[in-house]
């Protein structure tokens, strides 16, 4: 009984090793695709490979990836938010006028992110409560965000050119030669993956994600954990927002229009699915990594802006159709 | 006469195998349906006769094997292509579109091929109203969203009857019809078979068989076991075939002389605005108790009422003499108060998840350090543990539930609940589509269970079931408990009799 026991055992230490590999199969291939490309680019571009091209590639995802990180949690949860740029822009916003009305520019970030964070309570209510699908609740809400940007500023972007120097450290210094904004991007993907394969809190966002009911009849309280991950999501634009103005030294109304679009599409080339239940921040990161890379290569190899838009897309859809197939082998 | 035969045989199976991954749903079975008889196709679940039916209407296709219609030889590899042949499949779950009419869900097949742009509506309506007169009292133009169950089985047999098949499949149309219903049914059938349509009805009711049916033939396993023509064989002999090898013990014993022991979990006066009123019964230490009745009768509404799964209820629920407040199932779950979902893939199991996080999905705090972070070895062993006392056959424990076979899923199933050391636990329909031999074990471990003073409530449809493993079944009835029997008085025809009852008293009064 005992050395069956332990047989067993051993059996599904070792199998439940191969299946991790398994599961992190498309990371590996992932960061193959990444490497390939540099290798790849290294060749193409002399500047590609320079540290000045390095630092602006990451800080380009650095704080889009910490909206990514928010959706990625939102769609294994089984939810989608298409307001993520208009509400990153509000966060500006917000934090912007604040500050130009004599608040000092820690308080109004707390603010607007606060801001943030009801508005994705707000949705979360709509989602949870009123029983709307996130989908459309969302989309009111990015057209509704947009229009507070709008209203608020006129339609200008307001400088501000008399932040103080702290508060632009966290957009655009550097502690020894990482940026800051790299630095914060790294203890957020960190932390937010650590929380997401560990906790049990987050491990009920799998559960609801994977099948809402069973979910319930499990005791996992499922309209708690959407209206959290819909919450959370908005409160890390609300972030990004903010860090956003900290780098540029302005607010910008029109900041992160179609920025939905490459957030999902990071998420998903990275293993999340639309309907719930699957997804890491791993992936999701490598998705924004792999997307900025393409963007940033052919910026160098002077492609047409207009074919960027075309190649991203492709890319999305390769990387969805090859997992189809891979999910269909499975099942 | 063999000849004659022959040519009297509409469809006609050989060799045919259908396997899904390493499970046999289908090995070598073969099978004929001669013009204008009635064949009862027999079995227990997942005996193979859904994935044959799906096969004939073109839903699944078969590893192996031959099909020919009228001697010719088909593939079938659509149900658009099956309508074609003439084959027509009333599916045993209701699949019409909820807020559209009656008549328009009857031709709706008609109209998807209809050249013509325009609906006419009152034509439909007409004929929909003549073909549903034979049935019922359904109007056409109702929306099917405003109809019972059982008349919208109907409208599903109605829609069949549009199409003009020469061979109709009948998947438990009666499950769940009124006695009443039921009966114009197998009237309208022998219409249809006097008429040359051939229909394949499956069942394990032995009365319809042998009441209705010409031919019978009995699967079992995913094999084919015999055919039989009705007039010459017995209900004793069908059952044998269905049941195979393990007749004698089937069953682990029961309770026998022993007195139960303390009461567990009291129920007193429990309603529900619309599903049950005034349910009361006591549940002690040591029995297994059943819920019996027809389907809709609100069985599952009324366990997952003292769950807090759903529905606002009002009454008194009490666990150890202690009265219960619970503001939802988690609260239950920390009680102790478990329920097994009755479809097990719809809100049983997180099917792509591991079996490790099914298990541990009730209370995932307990394999939690410092009770959130997560301790994988801790999940393992606790699956592992599960695992090995409900004999549950696994390649590995990360591996998705959605690999195992169905007997297995429902062990992991069951191994959810009991990773809570529930003190009560409630399952529904805890046998449904598991094979034979995983059946026995899951009967055997709530039989231990019980033994160990956890207290146990099966709701099954089955009565064999009830009457094989509970101790004492209360029997539902249009939300109420219409009686309760034990000992002798546990036969197939008493709950029968107080589960349908209500109707003809009512006419008597």
């Amino acid at each position: 009984m005992a050395i069956a026991t332990s047989d067993n055992e051993q059996r599904s230490r070792g199998a439940a090793g191969g299946m991790r590999r398994l599961l992190r199969m498309r990371e590996t291939g992932l960061i193959l695709i990444i490497l390939l490309l540099f290798v790849v680019m290294s060749f193409a571009s002399e500047y590609f490979l320079t540290w000045a091209n390095m630092r602006a590639m990451a800080m380009a995802f650095a704080v889009e990836g910490i909206v990514v990180v928010g959706m990625t949690i939102l769609l294994i949860s089984g939810g989608i938010d298409l307001s993520v740029g208009s509400v990153t822009a509000l966060a500006m916003v917000i934090a912007g006028l604040l500050f130009l009305n004599g608040m000092d520019p820690w308080t109004a970030s707390i603010i607007a992110i606060a801001a943030c964070t009801a508005i994705g309570a707000g949705m979360g209510f709509f989602v949870t409560r009123v029983g709307l699908h996130h989908f459309i609740v969302s989309l009111a809400v990015m057209v509704i965000a947009r229009g507070l940007c709008l209203l608020g500023t006129g339609g200008r972007p307001l400088g501000l050119f008399t932040l103080p120097p702290e508060f632009k450290f966290i957009g655009q210094g550097s502690i020894g030669v990482i940026p800051v904004v790299i630095v914060i991007f790294v203890v957020v993907v960190v932390a937010f993956d650590f929380m997401l394969r560990r906790t049990t809190m987050f491990r009920k966002v799998f559960y609801t994600g994977s099948s809402e009911k069973a979910a319930a009849y499990s005791g996992i309280r499922t309209k708690k954990v959407v209206f959290l991950t819909t919450t959370l999501c908005s409160a890390l634009c609300g972030v990004a927002g903010v860090i956003y103005m900290a780098r540029f030294g302005s607010a910008q109304p029109t900041f992160g229009i179609g920025m939905e679009l490459n957030v999902i599409a990071a998420a998903v080339i990275g293993g999340a699915s639309l309907s719930g239940g699957t997804g890491t921040i791993l992936g999701a990161i490598l998705g924004t990594i792999l997307l900025s890379v393409v963007s940033s290569s052919l910026a160098l190899l002077d492609v047409s802006v207009y074919w960027q838009d075309i190649i991203r897309g492709s890319i999305l859809l390769s990387a969805v159709t090859i997992d189809h197939y891979l999910n269909k082998r499975r099942g | 006469m063999n000849s004659a035969a022959a040519s009297d045989t509409i469809l006609a199976i050989t060799e045919l195998s259908k396997s899904f991954g390493a499970v046999h749903a289908l090995r070598n079975v073969s099978f004929d349906l001669r013009r204008g008889e009635i064949h009862a196709l027999a079995g227990e679940n997942g005996a193979g006769k859904s994935t044959l039916m799906n096969v004939i209407d073109g839903i699944l296709q078969p590893d192996s094997g031959q099909m020919f219609l009228d001697g010719k030889e088909v593939r079938i590899t659509s149900p658009a292509m099956a309508q074609k042949f003439g084959i027509g499949f009333v599916h045993q779950e209701i699949a019409l579109c909820p807020d559209v009419t009656v008549a328009e869900n009857i031709f709706m097949g008609v109209t998807s091929t209809s050249r013509a742009a325009l609906m006419d509506y009152r034509d439909i309506e007409h004929r929909a109203a003549e073909i549903l007169r034979r049935l019922g009292d359904i109007d056409p133009a109702a929306l099917v969203r405003t109809l019972s169950i059982s008349q919208q089985q109907l409208v599903e047999i109605a829609k069949a009857l549009t199409l003009d098949c020469r061979v109709l499949i009948l998947d438990e149309p009666t499950a769940a019809l009124t006695e009443r219903e039921a009966q114009t049914l197998f009237g309208i059938m022998r219409d249809l078979a006097a008429r040359g349509i051939s229909i394949i009805y499956i069942t394990h009711r032995m009365a319809e068989i042998f009441d209705n049916c010409d031919r019978v033939t009995v699967f079992r396993d995913g094999e084919f076991i015999t055919t039989m023509n009705v007039a010459e064989t017995t209900p004793g002999a069908v059952v044998s075939a269905m049941v195979g090898r393990v007749i004698d013990n089937l069953y682990p014993p029961k309770l026998g002389e022993e007195e139960p022991g303390d009461i567990i979990l009291e129920v007193r006066n429990l309603s529900e605005r619309r599903r049950f009123a005034e349910v009361s019964f006591q549940l002690r230490r040591g029995e297994i108790l059943g819920f019996a009745g027809l389907i809709g009768a609100g069985r599952s509404e009324i366990v997952r009422g003292i769950c807090r799964l759903e529905g606002e209820v009002t009454g008194e629920v009490l666990l150890h003499g202690e009265p219960l407040r619970l503001a939802h199932y988690g609260e239950s779950i920390d009680k102790g108060i478990v329920y097994l979902s009755e479809d097990r893939k719809g809100d049983g199991l997180f099917l792509d998840m591991s079996i490790a996080a099914n298990v541990s999905a009730l209370r995932v705090e307990q394999i939690a350090t410092r009770g959130f972070i997560i301790d994988e070895r801790r999940e393992a062993e606790l699956a592992e543990g599960l695992g090995t006392r409900l004999n549950l056959k696994y390649g590995h424990i990360g591996q998705p539930v959605s690999a195992l076979s169905g007997g297995n899923q429902q062990k992991v199933a069951i191994a959810k609940m009991l990773s809570v050391n529930p003190r009560v636990i409630f399952l529904d329909e805890p046998t449904r589509g598991v094979d034979v031999g995983a059946k026995a074990e899951i009967h055997r471990i709530l039989r231990e269970l019980a033994r160990a003073g956890v207290g146990i409530v099966v709701i099954s449809s089955e009565l064999p079931e009830l009457i094989g493993v509970c101790d004492r079944v209360l029997v539902v009835r249009e939300g109420r408990i219409a009686g309760e029997v034990s000992g002798a008085e546990m036969t197939e025809d008493h709950m029968m009799y107080l589960a349908s009852i209500g109707e003809e008293q009512r006419l008597a009064s």
